[in-house]
């Protein structure tokens, strides 16, 4: 099972905050196509401007193996302060 | 020290205790971020933090302003949830040796938390929720430190 999580305006497109897919798919791109499939407008705010992607509370740069469990969180435009 | 805080809290205290017991210290530099009430503007805020990330991230910046501005100590205070006008959103606190060395850190710890940190940042206004994301001036603040 991987564990996705949204944040900021990405929950707000996509309804929801957490959810989990069964099985854990292989790769980060696989899931992507999944929720993309699910629901195209979150598909493309995933692919928008500044979204970053963590895998396992771990900033990643484009695709990586998923393994079992993982937690992978999308990150849009950030600002605290 | 680096605290993500669900609830108001006294900056006074907090700053308070950081400089108690200081022997090595000249100089501490704070900065306490409110939030703004503008005029036809926001009545709350909403700040999102991602557990344990945040806290990681702030941390790396912390140990890079350690080393590039010498400093003895630094704390960062963050809120998270809501948050009314007025309140503080944000407390930073550099100890260094001489004072130079700890308004700069305090400067570019700011600018980093501005732009930088992971923190989702929505504003309740009499038009609605928005989302509030780096302007372009935060983003250049921020290009100042390379």
């Amino acid at each position: 099972m991987a564990r996705v999580l949204l944040f900021g305006r990405l929950a707000d497109v996509a309804g929801w905050r957490e959810r989990a897919y069964e099985p854990t798919p292989a790769r980060l791109c696989q899931l992507r196509a999944l929720i993309c499939g699910e629901d195209s407008a979150l598909g493309a705010a995933l692919e928008g401007p500044g979204v970053q992607a963590a895998v396992d509370k771990t900033l990643v740069r484009g695709d990586i193996a998923l393994k079992p469990g993982a937690e992978v969180a999308f990150l849009p435009p950030m600002s605290g302060g | 020290m680096i605290q993500l805080r669900p609830t108001p809290f006294d900056p006074s205290a907090d700053m308070g205790a950081f400089s108690a017991g200081r022997t090595q210290v000249g100089a501490i530099v704070s900065f306490l971020g409110l939030a703004r009430g503008e005029a036809a503007g926001a009545e709350i805020l909403q700040l999102e933090a991602y557990a344990d990330f945040t806290e990681a991230a702030i941390g790396g910046v912390v140990e890079r302003a350690r080393s590039r501005f010498s400093l003895l100590d630094a704390a960062v205070i963050h809120r998270v949830g809501k948050i009314a006008v007025g309140e503080p959103i944000v407390l930073v606190l550099t100890a260094a040796a001489h004072r130079r060395e700890a308004f700069e850190a305090c400067d570019f710890l700011m600018d980093y938390l501005k732009s930088d940190a992971p923190f989702w940042k929505k504003e309740f206004g009499p038009d609605g929720p928005r989302w509030v994301e780096p302007t372009p001036r935060d983003l250049s603040d921020l290009a100042r430190w390379g």
